[in-house]
């Protein structure tokens, strides 16, 4: 037991076992999700069709957006090669199932259909169409297990869309409440901002959103303010998962800030559940 | 005594059937109360056959429940083998005893396993700060005779001959 949790020699053991395991995880799935297909192939055709007109629109107007984008992205690119910075990270993303098994009920984990087999690698980040969920913990031949953002043991490092205050987003077990750490008194924070990922962690590209601020407390006679948030994404709700891979950002590797070492911590994972973390510069 | 060995394939596959029913999706609120299968049935095969059943078995089940619920490696398997050492002293006592005398010795059983879980969660920095970490003591305890009777049903019609 102190050896799983101090080194990571048994983490192919652990592999091992789970490979072996996983028939029954796949067994309990099945049934699941079988319940869910036959419920599927009740619905009426009437409200397929409703549901395909919607998406066929709905596909229509990203397509077009995706227009824009694609030449915004050359634009920046052009811009950025004209500042000599570095220019922005090709993503690969795909999308992973979720079984449908529960883990110990006080953690947060989900187990995924995508493992090795799939290029799928421990740190990698998962996301849905509304923000991130989380990372990938470990990995099996055709599974892999991730840890939901909301873990206590989780920290992310983000920044404040409307000031660009950086800080770091902590898990606290609840699916539906994050909290903002190690934010001096006197900065500016409101109930209602939006978190992005700051992409200083090097795990996660910048810029995905992660939360909105839900409310901001000045406690007498504490160094920080105490924020709370809540996540984008329905982590505990989601079927289906978006596996990102990021190329050009290798984990471990501290970006080029001009940042001294606050929030330069390399991965957001944590064993403790206190980041050891000053507060981050005021911008 | 002589000792037996090899696990009758109807004690394996309710094994299974326990691993299986702890990681099978029930709804958020009911979860912390989720029933210990495993713990359930392993103590129900120790006590029917103490010479078959034993640390060891309880300690690879662990093992392959630590894995399924991603938990530390041997977090369960160290609790099981526990409470399974102690059914194994108690055994013929715990037979003759009435089904609600089994089912407080089983409600301190549970009670125990959880507790020697409860300590290595501590220490790595996770401790379960609700009181419904208790619960499966008192639903583990509640589905005693459920286990009970399903279980000896078993023995009865493919066991019989064993000891």
């Amino acid at each position: 037991m102190a050896l799983d949790h101090r080194v990571n020699e048994l983490q192919f053991v652990r592999s091992t076992l789970a490979t072996v395991t996983y028939p029954l995880q796949v067994a309990v799935d099945a049934p699941v999700r079988a319940v869910s297909r036959v419920f599927e192939s009740f619905t009426r055709r009437e409200d397929l069709i409703t549901e395909n007109r919607i998406l066929r629109s709905e596909n229509a107007e990203l397509r077009a957006r995706q227009l824009r984008f694609e030449a915004l992205q050359q634009e920046n690119d052009r811009l950025r090669a004209l500042l000599n910075t570095a220019q922005q990270a090709e993503e690969r993303v795909e999308i992973a199932k979720l079984l449908a098994v529960d883990l110990d009920p006080f953690r947060q984990q989900i187990v995924l259909n995508k493992g090795r087999a799939d290029d799928v690698y421990a740190g990698q980040p998962v996301i849905n169409a509304d923000g991130v969920i989380g990372q990938v913990l470990s990995t099996r031949l055709t599974s892999s297990v991730a840890l939901l953002i909301s873990d206590p043991s989780h920290a992310l490092p983000v920044l404040s869309a409307r000031t660009g205050l950086r800080g770091l987003v902590v898990g606290t077990g609840n699916p539906q409440r994050l909290e903002m750490r190690h934010v001096p008194l006197q900065e500016d924070v409101e109930p209602g901002d939006l978190l992005l990922t700051s992409g200083l962690g090097g795990r996660f590209p910048a810029d995905y959103p992660v939360a909105r601020v839900t409310s901001v407390e000045r406690p007498q006679g504490q160094p920080f303010l105490s924020i709370q948030a809540e996540p984008l994404a329905a982590l505990d709700r989601s079927r289906e998962v978006l596996l990102l891979w990021t190329e050009g950002i290798m984990p471990g590797i501290a970006p080029l800030e001009l940042d001294e070492d606050a929030e330069a911590r390399p991965g957001a994972f944590t064993p403790e559940p206190e980041p050891d973390d000053n507060a981050p510069a005021t911008p | 005594m002589t000792r037996a060995i090899g696990i009758p394939w109807p004690v394996a596959l309710t094994l299974l059937a326990a691993l299986a029913l702890a990681i099978v999706p029930i709804p958020e609120t009911l979860r912390p109360a989720r029933p210990e299968w495993l713990a359930l049935v392993l103590i129900y095969w120790a006590m029917a056959f103490p010479t078959r059943v034993g640390i060891l078995t309880a300690f690879v089940a662990g093992l392959l429940l630590d894995t399924l619920m991603g938990q530390l490696l041997g977090q369960n398997a160290i609790a099981l083998a526990v409470i399974i050492y102690i059914v194994l002293q108690i055994h013929p006592r715990l037979r003759v005893y009435p089904v609600w005398q089994q089912m407080m010795v089983v409600a301190i059983l549970v009670a125990l396993y959880k507790l020697l879980a409860l300590w290595p969660q501590g220490i790595t920095g996770f401790p379960p700060d609700r009181i419904t970490y208790w619960a499966p003591v008192i639903t583990s305890a509640l589905l005693w005779p459920l286990i009970f009777f399903l279980l000896r049903d078993v023995r009865r019609r493919w066991l019989l001959h064993l000891t």
